[in-house]
């Protein structure tokens, strides 16, 4: 016969008083933390009441509904990884990081490589405000109102030698600012390229500012690439160095992932990314996709470029 | 006397309501398990409708892409939250725990439609041309979509009625497609994000460990008779 009582709990099974006493704060408290969690999942983004400013700055290849992009949409929806992977981590996370003193380093096959202080490097050219569409690889697409110098000037002052073909552009590698520069998502510091007759486009323009305001660190501050006919990740940010070389430079995302990415990466809406269609975009602030143009609406200031050349091949 | 000294003992040493194991379901449990299930996609849809219609910024710049994700992630905690229910269960000896599987599959499903119709309806915007080649040339998609059709007879048999008319042998066979169906889905979300992996293989993870946890135990299951076999030889 069972002498043992049947059934009492194990003391393992047993709840302490303290706890017991203790279950509505636990829940309370858990309560607080599961609501903060919901709350700050679900709106990433708290709308923002701000004063819009008002663009400034010529148009370029423009198409008559094409309207600049607010600022803080601008501002606040960055991919720099640098700074973070979402759109929103680069306007969170890179507040503090110090632009000033800043210097850019010419080299290569130039008549005489040199270090100069950005400003010393902007100096001797005009700046200009230009309103340029912009087309991101992941289908969306923005219209931007920036503030910078022409390319070609700074490779003009540079005097590229003949045997020049191409120029490498690199950011700043800083692991202790940018925090994403100590994660392996890509290959750290980033760089991009251009053929040299792609960098002495007029189109080309090295960036300083956006809105006539000083670039904003998100954007890519002090100094970033734009080149409107490609896509966005060309346009590379935070720029320490533009190296000339007669060989094609490697280039982040095409180090990342060769078949999605080329070293061209011209917009084209006949050649599909392998995960998504590249014939439309949707333009950020509208509901309705459009149409992608070749080129990004620029086909006349830059087709030429690549006659003959298999854009299907060299995407 | 031993009898007699038993029943003399003080009452409760952990009276039912301080043991943990024996916790009954609270009577408001399925109606505040329902309120909460609802929480995300009422937040997703109110925030995505605002941002289209009158732009604010709830969910960024692209209000069409982020719901989409977020429904498509809220989709994945339901799969896991549907799995975590028998290793709940079964660490926690609540039973009652098992009918409300149930709930949350369904919302898995109501979860993974909404997000299909996010991307149907308002980021391709009923393109055919385009829904047909992302169907056919984009493995993500693809597999996306073959998680998808899989929950559709797990959501339309998730009646009791359903579970009396198949038999519960055979109900709980059809429905361990979940397994493959939380494979899928993490598949699908690796294979879409751009570059940044981490978020998929947290969810991956989550459900790794739940499938691991059913593995182990299956294995212990088959395993405790010989080893009693063995321990009962000379």
């Amino acid at each position: 016969m069972p002498i043992y009582p049947k059934n009492e709990p194990r003391s393992s099974e047993i709840t302490p008083e303290k706890l017991y006493f203790g279950r509505r704060e636990f829940l309370a408290a858990a309560g607080a933390v599961a609501t903060g969690a919901i709350a700050a999942s679900v709106l990433p983004s708290v709308a923002r009441a701000q004063q819009e400013p008002q663009a400034v700055g010529t148009p370029y290849g423009l198409q008559p509904n094409d309207k600049p992009t607010p600022w803080t949409d601008i501002t606040t929806y960055n991919n720099f990884y640098e700074f973070g992977t979402d759109k929103s981590d680069p306007s969170e996370n890179a507040g503090a990081f110090k632009t000033k003193p800043w210097t850019v380093r010419v080299d290569g096959l130039v008549a005489k490589p040199a270090d100069y202080h950005l400003e010393d490097f902007l100096k001797p050219s005009a700046i200009e405000d230009r309103i340029y569409r912009h087309r991101c690889v992941e289908a969306w697409s923005m219209v931007v109102p920036w503030r910078g110098i022409p390319l070609a000037d700074v490779i003009k002052r540079a005097n590229p030698t003949p045997k020049a073909k191409f120029v490498e552009f690199t950011t700043l590698m800083d692991p202790k600012q940018m925090p994403g520069e100590r994660t392996d998502v890509l290959t750290w510091p980033y760089t991009e390229g251009l053929r040299l007759d792609e960098a002495m486009n007029p189109l080309s323009l090295l960036v300083v500012g956006l809105y006539g305001r000083t670039l904003p660190n998100q954007n890519g501050a002090p100094l970033r690439l734009v080149v409107p006919w490609k896509y966005g990740f060309k346009g590379i940010k935070s720029i320490v160095r533009l190296k000339f070389t007669d060989s094609q430079p490697p280039t982040a995302w095409n180090l990342a992932a060769a078949n999605e990415y080329g070293f061209y990466s011209n917009v084209n809406p006949s050649v599909d990314h392998p995960r998504w269609s590249q014939a439309t975009e949707r333009r950020i602030g509208e509901f309705f996709r459009r149409k992608t143009l070749m080129f990004n609406g620029y086909a006349d200031q830059v087709a030429s470029m690549y006659a003959g050349m298999d854009l299907r091949r060299n995407y | 006397m031993r009898e007699a000294e038993r029943t003399r003992e003080p009452e409760p040493k952990g009276g039912s309501a301080l043991n943990l194991r024996s916790w009954r379901e609270p009577k408001w449990f399925s109606t505040l398990l329902i309120i909460l299930c609802c929480v995300p996609a009422a937040l997703a849809i109110g925030a995505m409708a605002s941002d289209i219609i009158t732009h604010t910024r709830f969910f960024g710049s692209d209000p069409i892409k982020e719901g989409e994700h977020f429904l498509g992630e809220w989709t994945l905690r339901f799969i896991i939250a549907t799995l975590a229910v028998t290793p709940l269960r079964q660490l926690t000896g609540w039973n009652w725990l098992a009918k409300h599987r149930r709930t949350l599959g369904l919302f898995a499903f109501g979860y993974v439609s909404l997000h299909w119709l996010t991307y149907a309806l308002l980021d391709v915007q009923l393109d055919w041309g385009d829904l047909v080649k992302d169907l056919t040339k984009r493995p993500y998609i693809m597999i996306g979509m073959a998680a998808l059709l899989c929950m559709a007879p797990l959501a339309f048999t998730s009646t009791r009625n359903s579970i009396r008319r198949l038999g519960g042998k055979r109900w709980n066979r059809l429905h361990k497609l979940i397994y493959p169906i939380a494979i899928l889905g993490v598949i699908h979300f690796a294979m879409a994000v751009k570059k940044d992996e981490s978020d998929p293989i947290t969810y991956g993870a989550c459900i790794a460990f739940l499938l691991a946890w059913r593995v182990v135990r299956w294995w212990m299951r088959r395993e405790a008779p010989q080893r009693a076999t063995l321990a009962g030889a000379p």
